[in-house]
């Protein structure tokens, strides 16, 4: 019997349900004399039933799946010798590794530790008790409110106020969710640094200008202890992002100009949503051709004028992810340049001006505020983009000025400290979350600013 | 006296006129071709893809004359049959004359290393084919399948090259019996991914999409649509209210990483729930959706007049009533165009699905939500990685099913708002 089994039968438990409390509605309704007529429509009482059957049980099956494994866990582990008992966390986690991967049956047969084994049966033979007592307090608790309400149908309960009271209460929690992702992200990714600031300091990892995330295996070693100086790593991520500002600020916002100002409308129609094409090409795609395509040719033009270009050079992943934002600075640009009121142009036409001359001292002053605004906000989506510079950028963090060299950036060093094993008490692991919380906040301030900027200084016409 | 003062007046605006329109031209041009370089990175992006990409839809493949010697099958036991023995003497029988072992370790390297797989499952298909003779096409070494297919140049030396003279002469012999071929290459459709490219295929990570998207839609969807009917319908003008909307609106502009890292920190290590799993994914995923969809239903629901509601609570329904029969019937549409592009950005998005673990070799296909899986940007990734030449061609393959699927969502996407889009 699997869990999701139980949730499909108490599915089809609500469905009975409602159908009865519908009926019993029903029946009081001819029953009765016409002066007492039924407050909601029959539907309502049956939703009311099937609501109070299902809600609560969901709620018990809820706190069963999250609670039950570590509880398990915990009791298969009291199981096991004192000896296996006491030892440090991380040799702990280790054996619970090995528990359930012999729960899971991952493990052949012949190097089992007998103990182990044991525990491991204990922990099967609870696991079933726990889910045969869970399915009695599902349908019990949901057979029990369910007929607590049936026995209260009468024509007038106000099943309507009541279902309704409900829904939206669930409409509540539900936009809630976003501020919970919210909070979720920031503590989550905010304990996992401190833990890491409690074995380095704030200011190293701030300022420290050498980053070599080791850690040494024994105390005697040689370079011991890694460096963690996310500085060599910033630069390099503001140097990619830099690069791709200035191949994307130019071409997105000349060309949402073109599109909005001068292009006849059958161009428009035509160039607008084949330049938004380049917006959904998924990052992956744009990094297997940077690392393809772009970085040789960046590579061999170099070497035929003589330059020295690292096949990984910051120069190929800023340009491909320059043209990936491409399409966000021009269509942001092109919404706040035809806001901006016909009123305006004929004005400055009026006065003789070209075209060019009113789009340079007219339309862009006006519509500036949300030009930078969508500058701000593709630096942020740069900053923050991925697989890009993880599938052309270098690991190697040099801190240069050079774009022909090798740099590193905050994202691929978070993509290459936490994929493959990790154990989360070595630093070289919790640096990730201190880079993803530095990450979030630079992003995090970016937006808001582009925010404040597009109200504050928004022209508001008419 | 005349003549002067219109030079002084007219002329110096005409000199400066003519200055002006040149200006006015190249800022022109300058637009134009603003225009023209992005649309042509786009068009060099899909060509660069295609062209690298559609050779992996074909497959080179041998015709072996595998003859079925009962003395070899132990019919109790059809695994232990030594099945490389089969294909290295159907080899040796094509070519007699190969002798000396690393000759023929060279012969056998031309045969992928699959083969044996697929006389073994022949085999337990169908016991009868015991003791004949059969002809069969099978994969050749991805070495072979790139020189077919151009990618290893004949006029390197030998030294340079990955096939040496001989293996290539036998090629030619081979050929020129037409006993190898290029054949549509169904491997690509219906196997998981392999260490050996003419071997490997998408399934196993499409399936993993699939799975990974369901969990994502089934959550996103409703969870989008009530947060949006609640601001839209319900929500007080508070404090909390707009701390929600701040929210929605800066949840949309972070980083696709950051949500990868929380699923590691939380749905992973505080929930334990297991690594690599489509489940994990779709919920990381859903997070990261969630603002997309809030944003196009709220638009959605937005767009309805005010004047239907007001005509279902004049006749007297009740708020959730007016909602759930006539507002929301009239926005679904917007709503949906809206889940789809979201789906869209789900289905491409790779860098917080590496975060939780969808990065590892996996060959099976995935059977349900809780086993381990890829989904197929990963898998595009882990191709791009892989050093064998072959593995270029499967991975824009892998792009190009993907930009398929993409495409075609976005086409559903498109064809429902002109569909069912009402100007009221």
């Amino acid at each position: 019997m699997s869990p999701s089994l139980f949730l499909i039968v108490l599915l089809g438990m609500a469905s009975y349900v409602y159908m009865q409390g519908k009926r019993r509605a029903f029946r009081l309704a001819s029953s009765e004399s016409d002066s007492t007529k039924l407050h909601s429509r029959p539907g309502y009482y049956g939703m009311l039933t099937a609501l109070w059957c299902f809600l609560p049980a969901l709620l018990v099956f809820s706190f069963w799946m999250m609670f039950s494994g570590s509880v398990l866990t915990t009791l298969a582990l009291r199981t096991l010798p004192d000896t296996m008992q006491n030892i440090p966390p991380n040799q702990l986690n280790l054996l619970i590794n090995d528990l359930h991967n012999l729960i899971a049956g991952h493990v052949a047969a012949k190097d089992i530790d007998p103990v182990l084994q044991l525990a491991a049966e204990q922990y099967l033979g609870m696991e079933r008790i726990s889910r045969i007592s869970l399915a009695v307090v599902m349908f019990a608790v949901a057979l029990f409110f369910s007929s607590l309400i049936y026995r209260r149908i009468t024509p007038r309960l106000r099943a309507r106020n009541h279902v309704e009271r409900i829904v939206q209460t669930g409409l509540m929690i539900c936009s809630g969710l976003a501020v919970l992702i919210t909070i979720g992200i920031v503590v989550s990714v905010m304990f996992e640094s401190i833990r890491f600031f409690q074995q380095v300091p704030v200011t190293d990892f701030l300022f420290g200008l050498k980053w070599s995330p080791q850690m040494a295996m024994r105390e005697d070693q040689a370079g011991s202890s890694g460096s963690f100086g996310a500085i060599p790593i910033m630069a390099g991520t503001f140097m990619i992002s830099g690069i791709a500002l200035s191949v994307a600020v130019p071409i997105g916002l000349m060309s949402a100009i073109y599109l909005s100002e001068y292009a006849p409308p059958r161009v428009r129609a035509w160039a607008k949503p084949v330049m938004e094409i380049l917006a959904g090409v998924p990052t992956v795609v744009y990094g297997f051709f940077a690392a393809l395509v772009v970085a040789p040719f960046i590579r061999n033009s170099g070497e035929l004028l003589g330059l020295d270009v690292s096949s990984e050079s910051a120069l190929a992943a800023g340009l491909v992810m320059g043209v990936m934002i491409i399409p966000f600075i021009s269509s942001l640009s092109d919404d706040v340049i035809t806001a901006v009121p016909q009123a305006m142009r004929d004005g400055s036409y009026g006065l003789g001006a070209t075209k060019s001359e009113t789009i340079k001292n007219v339309i862009i002053p006006a519509a500036l505020p949300g030009i930078v605004g969508g500058v701000l906000l593709a630096a942020s989506r740069a900053i923050g983009e991925t697989m890009i510079v993880v599938m052309a950028a270098g690991l190697s963090a040099n801190l240069t000025a050079n774009p022909l060299q090798a740099v590193t950036t905050v994202t691929v060093q978070i993509v290459t400290l936490l994929v493959g094993d990790q154990e989360f008490d070595s630093p070289k692991t919790l640096v990730a979350f201190a880079l993803g919380l530095l990450l979030f906040l630079v992003t995090l301030v970016l937006n808001v600013i582009a925010l404040y900027v597009v109200r504050k200084y928004r022209e508001e016409y008419e | 006296m005349q003549s002067r003062k219109k030079e002084t007046s007219m002329d110096k605006m005409n000199i400066g006129l003519a200055k002006r329109y040149r200006k006015e031209r190249r800022f022109r041009l300058f637009g134009l071709a603003a225009v023209f370089a992005s649309i042509t990175f786009l068009g060099i992006l899909f060509v660069s893809i295609a062209a690298n990409g559609w050779t992996a839809f074909q497959q080179t493949e041998i015709l072996l004359d595998v003859h079925f010697d009962t003395a070899e099958f132990d019919v109790d036991n059809l695994y232990s049959v030594n099945y490389g023995a089969l294909v290295k003497n159907s080899m040796r029988s094509l070519f007699p004359e190969v002798k000396g072992r690393s000759d023929k370790r060279d012969l056998y390297r031309l045969m992928s290393s699959g083969a044996v797989y697929i006389l073994q499952d022949m085999v337990m298909k169908d016991s009868g084919i015991i003791g004949s003779t059969q002809q069969i096409w099978l994969p050749a070494d991805d070495e072979v399948d790139m020189l077919m297919k151009g990618h290893i140049s004949r006029d390197v030396t030998e030294g340079d090259r990955r096939l040496n003279d001989k293996q290539i002469s036998w090629v030619d012999t081979l050929v020129a019996e037409k006993r190898l071929e290029k054949k549509f290459n169904t491997t690509f459709f219906t196997a998981g991914d392999s260490r050996e490219p003419e071997l490997a295929g998408i399934r196993g990570a499409a399936v993993g999409s699939l799975f990974t998207l369901a969990v994502t839609l089934l959550l996103s969807f409703p969870i989008g649509v009530a947060t949006a009917v609640y601001l839209e319908e319900f929500a007080p003008r508070n404090k909390w209210t707009d701390l929600v909307e701040v929210n929605i609106n800066n949840l949309a502009a972070v980083p696709s990483i950051v949500f990868g890292l929380l699923g590691l920190a939380v749905f992973l290590n505080i929930f334990g729930m297991p690594r690599s799993a489509p489940l994990v994914g779709g919920l990381v995923l859903t997070l990261m959706t969630l603002p997309t969809i809030i944003i196009a239903s709220r638009a959605a629901l937005k767009s309805v007049p005010p004047s239907i509601r007001e005509a279902a609570l004049g006749v007297g329904a009740s708020k959730m009533q007016a909602i759930t029969h006539h507002i929301l019937p009239l926005a679904l549409p917007g709503m949906l165009t809206g889940t789809i592009i979201g789906m869209a950005q789900a289905l491409g998005e790779t860098a917080p699905l590496l975060m939780i673990g969808m990065v590892a070799f996996i060959v099976d296909v995935p059977g349900s939500v809780t086993d381990p899986s890829t989904v197929l940007p990963v898998q595009i990734y882990l191709w791009a990685d892989s050093p064998e030449r072959a593995f270029v061609e499967r991975t824009s393959a892998a792009i190009m099913v993907l930009l398929a699927f993409l495409i075609s969502m976005n086409a559903i996407a498109v064809f429902l708002r002109r569909k069912f889009e009402r100007r009221w």
